[in-house]
Order: C-alpha cells, then sequence, then structure tokens
C-alpha cells in the first residue's frame, strides 16, 4: 500500500506570482530581453500609431458597404437572391441541430454565425431592410434547430446522412434549372469562393485516399500510374494546370460543354487530391503491420481491413496534415482570378479597376484578406480541437 | 517441385482463385484502361487540332518572338521565342533562389523568436506567422505590387537609405559592385588563404580527434582564412572592387543594380508567405527535441552553445529538412504567380506566348516540364543532403 502511494503523482503547488512577477518573469528577466522587450514596444507603438491613424482618418472604408453585394455573391442577379439564403437556411437546420446533437465544436461555431448575422442585421449602414430580415431568419433557424436536436443523440447518422445530401442539394439550388436557374457564369464573390473550395474539399478528399491506397497496393501497375500521377501534379504549379484546363479541356473533350466554373472546380479536384494522397500516405505508412496481419488474421478481406482497421487509424493521425491542405486548396481558389473567374479577389480586383473607386487597393484588400483569414483561421482552430477530442498522440 | 509449396497440400487452387493471377490479370486491365484513356485523349486532341487549323510540333519556336519582356538577361524582340522562353526560365530562377535565401533567414528568425523566453517577441512572432499563412499568397503578391510598392513616392522624391540605396516607384535601386583589373591578384590571395585554411581544417579535426573531445573544428581555419583575405584586399594595389552607385540622370537612375517593381513585389511576397511557413516548421523542429537531451547535455558539462550545436541541432535539422524542402519547392512552384503582375517569369512568357501563336499543348508542355525538371532536381539534391545529414547526426 505504501508503495502504491509513493508511486502517486503530486502536482507541482499552485503558482501564486501576481502580475508584478509575471512581467519580471517574461519580459525582463534578463538583460538582453529587456532590451528586446522594450524595442518590441517602440516598434509595436510606432506600427499601431501609423495604422491606426490610416485606418480612421486617411482610408475611405465607404468602398466596403457600397460594394458589399458584389463581395458576396458577386453578379448572382437579385431576384434570384433568395437561392442563396434557401442555401444558407439550408445549413443554418443542419449546423443547428449538429450543434444541438454535439455541442462543443459544433456549438461554438453556432454561437460565432449567430453573433455574425446579429450584427449584420443592426449594421447602422448598408443593408436593406429584407436583407436584414433574412439574417434574423437565420439566427431563428439555427435556435429553433438547436433546441430540436438537443440531446436525441438517435438523430445522428441522419444529421451525418444530411451533411453529405445536402452538397448535391445546395449545388442544385444555387443552379436552379435551364434557363430559369442562374448560370454557373453569374456566380461570384464570397459565394463562388466558398463553392469551389467546398466542391475542391469534398471531392479530392475521397479522391486522395483512394490515389494514396492505390500508392501503397502490392500490384506494381497500379502503384506506378498512381505514383506517376502524384508526383507530375505535385511537381507543377497549380496556375499552370487552370491554364491547362482552361485551354485544353475544350481541346481534348470536344463535344462535351464544360462550362469555366466547373473547368476550375474539376482543375482544383485533380491538383488537391494529389497533395491529399501524401498526406494519407503519411498516416497510412503509420499504421503498424500487425494492424493488417490482426485483420487478416480474423478473417477480413482487403476492403473491410482498410475501412474499418487501416483507414480510421491512418486519418486519425494526420487531421491536422488534412486541413492544412483544406485550408491550402481554400487558399488557391483565388488563382481562379487568373483566369478570369471572379472569385473574391476577383471582384476585389474588378471594383478597383472601375473609375470610382482607383486607389483604394489597401482599404479593399485588407478586407479581403481579412475574410480569408477568418476562414482559414477557423480551419485551423476547428483541427486543434478535433485533435485534442481524438486524443491524436495519446493512443 | 510442388511439394514445398503451401497449396500441394489442399491440391491446386483454381487460377479464378489464385490472388496472384487474379491481381496480374487486373493489372492488365487497368493499363488498358489507362492506355484506352490515353489514346482516346490523344485521338480527341488530334480532331480538336485539327479543328483549329494547328499542327502539334514545336517549329514555332524559331520564329520571332516579336514581344518585349522587360526584365533578365539581355533579349530583343527580335529573337526567336525559344530565347524568349529562356528569359522566362532564368527570371524564374533568379526570382526563386533570391526569395528562398530571404525566405529562409526571415523564417529562421521567427521560429527562433517564437521560442523566445520573452513573452512579447514570442507572441508578435506567433501573430506574423497566423497572419501570413492565413491569407492567399497571390493576394499578398497584389497587395504588395498595387497598394505598396506603386504607392511609393515617384522618381524625384525617391526614398534613399545610406546615400546609396534609392526606393521609388519605378523600383529599387542598390550600390553593385563592379570587378576591376586587381581582382584577378585578390583572388590568388583568396585561393592561398582557401588552401591554408583547409590545411588548418584538417589541423584541427586531427586534434580534436587525438583528445576525443567535441569543439569547432573550424576554430583556426575561418579567422586564417579571414585575416588572409583582408590582408589581400588592403595589399592588392587599387581594390579589387569598386561600388556603382545609382546616381539620379535625366528622369530616372543610372548605374547600380535596379529590382523592378515587379521582381520587388514577387520577392518581397514570396519571402514573407514562405518565411511564416519556414518559421513553423524550425519552431516545431527544435521542440521535437526532447527536453531531456537538453538536459542531460547540461548535465554532462556542455555549454549553452555546444549543447545546440552538438545535441538539439543534429536532432532537429533532420526533421526540419523534409519539410523545408517541400516549402522551397513551394517557393518555386508560386513564383509563377508572377503572370498576376505581369513579371516576365516562365509562366507569364509562355503565356504570352500561348496567346500570341495559339499552340497551348506545346508552350504548357515546355512550362510543366521545366517545373518538373526544377522540382526533381531540388527534391533530389535535398534527398541527398538529408541523407548526409541524417549519417553524420547519428
Amino acid at each position: 500500500m505504501e508503495e502504491q502511494e509513493l508511486t502517486q503523482e503530486i502536482k507541482p503547488p499552485v503558482s501564486t506570482k501576481g502580475p508584478g512577477r509575471w512581467l519580471k518573469d517574461n519580459l525582463f528577466n534578463t538583460w538582453y530581453n529587456t532590451l528586446l522587450t522594450c524595442l518590441a514596444l517602440v516598434f509595436l507603438f510606432f506600427a499601431f500609431k501609423g495604422f491606426l491613424t490610416w485606418a480612421f482618418t486617411e482610408a475611405e472604408w465607404g468602398v466596403i458597404p457600397a460594394n458589399f453585394r458584389l463581395f458576396m455573391v458577386g453578379s448572382y442577379p437579385q431576384e434570384q437572391i433568395w437561392r442563396v439564403w434557401t442555401v444558407i437556411y439550408i445549413l443554418s437546420v443542419l449546423m443547428g441541430l449538429s450543434a444541438g446533437l454535439w455541442g462543443g465544436l459544433v456549438l461554438r461555431f453556432a454561437v460565432v454565425l449567430s453573433g455574425v448575422w446579429f450584427i449584420s442585421a443592426l449594421l447602422p449602414f448598408g443593408f436593406e431592410l429584407s436583407t436584414r430580415g433574412w439574417c434574423l431568419g437565420a439566427i431563428a433557424m439555427i435556435a429553433v434547430s438547436f433546441f430540436l436536436g438537443r440531446d436525441r443523440t438517435g438523430l445522428r447518422s441522419w444529421i451525418l446522412g444530411g451533411w453529405i445530401l445536402s452538397f448535391p442539394v445546395i449545388m442544385g439550388v444555387l443552379r436552379g434549372f435551364g434557363e430559369n436557374g442562374v448560370l454557373t457564369s453569374r456566380w461570384g464573390g464570397l459565394l463562388l469562393t466558398l463553392i469551389l473550395a467546398i466542391s475542391g474539399i469534398v471531392v479530392s478528399f475521397p479522391l486522395g485516399v483512394f490515389l494514396a491506397l492505390c500508392r501503397q497496393s502490392r500490384l506494381p501497375v497500379i502503384r506506378w500510374v498512381s505514383t506517376t500521377y502524384i508526383e507530375m501534379v505535385r511537381g507543377v504549379p497549380l496556375i499552370t494546370i487552370l491554364f491547362m484546363g482552361n485551354v485544353l479541356i475544350p481541346i481534348f473533350m470536344p463535344g462535351f460543354d464544360i462550362n469555366q466554373v466547373l473547368r476550375m472546380i474539376l482543375c482544383l479536384i485533380f491538383f488537391s487530391a494529389a497533395y491529399m494522397a501524401e498526406n494519407v500516405r503519411g498516416g497510412l505508412q503509420g499504421v503498424p503491420r500487425g494492424q493488417h496481419e490482426a485483420a487478416q488474421a480474423v478473417g477480413l478481406n482487403y476492403v473491410q481491413t482498410t475501412l474499418f482497421i487501416v483507414l480510421p487509424q491512418a486519418l486519425r493521425s494526420v487531421i491536422p496534415a488534412i486541413v492544412g491542405q483544406f485550408i491550402a486548396l481554400f487558399k488557391d481558389t483565388s488563382l481562379v482570378s487568373v483566369i478570369g473567374l471572379i472569385d473574391l479577389l476577383g471582384v476585389a480586383r474588378s471594383i478597383l479597376a472601375n473609375q470610382d473607386w482607383l486607389g483604394l487597393q489597401a482599404e479593399v484588400y485588407l478586407f479581403v484578406a481579412f475574410i480569408y483569414f477568418v476562414f482559414c483561421y477557423a480551419m485551423s482552430y476547428a483541427s486543434q480541437d478535433i485533435e485534442t477530442d481524438l486524443g491524436v498522440g495519446k493512443h | 517441385m510442388e511439394n514445398n509449396s503451401p497449396t500441394a497440400a489442399s491440391g491446386k487452387i483454381p487460377f479464378w482463385r489464385d490472388v496472384r493471377v487474379l491481381g496480374g490479370l487486373f493489372q492488365v486491365v487497368f493499363l488498358l484502361g489507362v492506355i484506352l484513356l490515353l489514346a482516346i485523349l490523344y485521338t480527341n486532341m488530334l480532331s480538336g487540332l485539327d479543328s483549329l487549323g494547328l499542327a502539334l510540333n514545336f517549329n514555332f519556336l524559331q520564329d520571332e518572338a516579336g514581344f518585349d519582356i522587360s526584365e533578365g538577361i539581355s533579349y530583343d524582340p527580335s529573337d526567336t521565342y525559344l530565347k524568349a522562353f529562356w528569359v522566362g526560365v532564368l527570371n524564374t530562377l533568379k526570382v526563386s533562389i533570391i526569395g528562398i535565401v530571404c525566405a529562409t533567414l526571415i523564417g529562421l528568425l521567427f521560429g527562433i523568436a517564437r521560442l523566445s523566453s520573452n513573452w512579447l517577441i514570442r507572441t508578435i512572432a506567433a501573430a506574423y506567422v497566423e497572419c501570413f499563412r492565413n491569407i492567399p499568397l497571390l493576394l499578398q503578391i497584389i497587395f504588395w505590387y498595387t497598394a505598396v510598392v506603386a504607392q511609393l513616392p515617384n522618381v524625384r522624391e525617391s526614398l534613399s537609405l545610406f546615400g546609396g540605396v534609392f526606393i521609388n516607384n519605378r523600383g529599387v535601386y542598390l550600390p553593385s559592385p563592379e570587378p576591376t583589373s586587381s581582382l584577378t591578384i585578390w583572388l590568388w590571395f583568396l585561393g592561398a588563404g582557401l588552401l591554408l585554411a583547409v590545411f588548418l581544417y584538417i589541423m584541427r579535426w586531427r586534434q580534436l580527434q587525438q583528445l576525443d573531445r567535441p569543439g569547432f573544428r573550424a576554430k583556426w581555419a575561418l579567422p586564417a582564412f579571414l585575416i588572409v583575405a583582408l590582408c589581400g584586399w588592403f595589399l592588392t594595389p587599387g581594390r579589387p572592387f569598386t561600388l556603382d552607385l545609382p546616381a539620379l540622370q535625366g528622369f530616372n537612375y543610372q548605374g547600380g543594380m535596379r529590382f523592378t517593381p515587379e521582381f520587388f513585389a514577387l520577392l518581397v511576397g514570396l519571402s514573407i508567405y514562405t518565411s511564416a511557413f519556414i518559421a513553423e516548421i524550425v519552431r516545431s523542429g527544435i521542440q521535437s527535441v526532447v527536453k531531456g537531451q537538453r538536459e542531460a547535455a547540461r548535465a554532462v558539462g556542455l555549454k549553452e552553445g555546444q549543447t545546440l550545436r552538438l545535441v538539439v541541432l543534429p536532432q532537429a535539422i533532420p526533421i526540419i529538412v523534409p519539410p523545408l524542402t517541400s516549402q522551397y519547392l513551394n517557393l518555386a512552384k508560386n513564383s509563377s504567380l508572377a503572370v498576376a503582375i505581369a513579371f516576365p517569369d516562365l509562366v507569364s512568357v509562355g503565356n504570352t506566348m500561348l496567346t500570341q501563336t495559339g499552340q497551348a499543348i506545346p508552350v504548357i508542355a515546355m512550362i510543366m516540364v521545366s517545373y518538373l525538371i526544377m522540382s526533381l532536381t531540388t527534391s533530389a539534391a535535398m534527398n541527398w543532403y538529408n541523407r548526409w545529414i541524417t549519417r553524420i547526426g547519428r
């Protein structure tokens, strides 16, 4: 008994340092740290002073509210804007239900999102009354479905199915049918950026897993073809692939009228899948040989072994890399503006080409950069959270 | 013969259930499928090209390019397309190499700053990394180009640093060293110094081996080389280099080295973006060395510098090099974003060639092959270095 108690961990005493002590320990512990702190403070002072002076006295932020619609949806026709709101409502319901079912990360995102809608509804400038109504409606959707979904654990698999099904539904709603719908050439702004990124992520992930499995295959021909593909794609810049898709797909596939948005999505998918495959391969190599052997010993075939034994372990260990690839893909969608699509960056460039808004590069680009930053940061935040939840590195 | 085979006991397995036969068959079918797909694409391409009235060959490369290229090696619009493409390749290499050097230095600085014991420095470095790696590079390059470099003062009101560096909206002007006739004499001095240094390096190495203790191998060689080089510099009649200072003549600066605004914006964008990733790689590499290693090194009496050089870095570098390589390759590939600000890199020049001649397939193939060659060479070199560093580290 004595021995057991000896091995018990004794927690270190709770720190009782005051703020003065913290300052001394973290900022002024040695002479060179004191010097660095002073230099950094001076630098920060002038940087903030310069930026704030510019932002509050010189900058003309009027360009942002005046073009807010363009930034968000590009030239999506006004009379069809209900399609976008329908999509937002579908996602709000799914998000609310998920927040109720899982809580945690999803709940935090739902709260932040509701906050954003709330602020948009109350902003003193910019939006029309109908838009404010739509915003408040989105909050209501999230709240109602949150309470509907709360603690009904039986619904979980249904909601997961709903998320997967929502992708084609959303695309259908946004596009509509035939001439009455909205042609993809009118999709733009943040809407287009999100469509490009989400379609890329949704499709390139399974494709990447598949390529990684092929590269690990025992059959040499499959391995070679997959390796060649992965290395070729990874060896060239995305912009050349986009150029290629833009110019060569019509030559290679005459008769198929693939529009520019779809061509760019295809390019992004094929590009991202190669990188995804490399990330997943890292995880596959980390799964111990014994796991395969044990699976075979209990009589699982290749498909079962891969689906139930190998992939869950492999994917869990590479979550950070996969989310990193999602973030990279999200940022890479901005390259389509070079090809001529009007995505978020494309909108910024076209606004700046307008006579009324000449010389406002700093304002417009900072605003766009802020939007990109928020999305990328949210993704990396989610990645860290999922990592802790799944206990990566603990098992 | 069949007695040794495990199948012998249970009789011969029919071929349609033999994994090896099935695997082989599947591969043949798969290969045929791939070949069929490529064949369909090829015939489609031929008919597509036919309807566009283009022939698939590289003869157009010998034609006169007819467009101007704003920077790079000497080139004239009357030169061939091939020459124009070569200028683009060299421009890509130039911006990539300078960018890699800058990104490494900045990244190293911020990576180490993120490990500082000073909270403020650590936080500033973290903010820098989060900020620049979460914003698309293309946006950053366009921002530097249109919102910063283009807003610089005009030539008459150039910013000047130390009287030799001038910055304005036409570019950045730096003093450049011009070799003089006495350079050869100084090179002889350098050669002699190098020989001496190698000799001293080996001496010191032997001495350390005999003493059987760690130490700085270049302790004698480095100062000796520097002394010889300095003596040579002052003993040479006349100086080996003169500084060519840029000076305002007429409407522009003449002399010295000039970075065009496009080059400067691209370089700044690439360096800063990549440095944010490099900083993270450096930080996680150094952090991956377990704390006990440092403590053990201190316990056996190594000094701070020795701990870093003999214990921490040999373990951190093999972890740092592979992701660092892929960042270098990323930088080289990302330099293709030059096309957005019209810096004449190989994609930009290739794009102009493509629009002028309509020869999409050969031009895109040339661009891709150029990048593939660059990527494969770099990763081969880095793999070699990685093997070397792993061997001496362990």
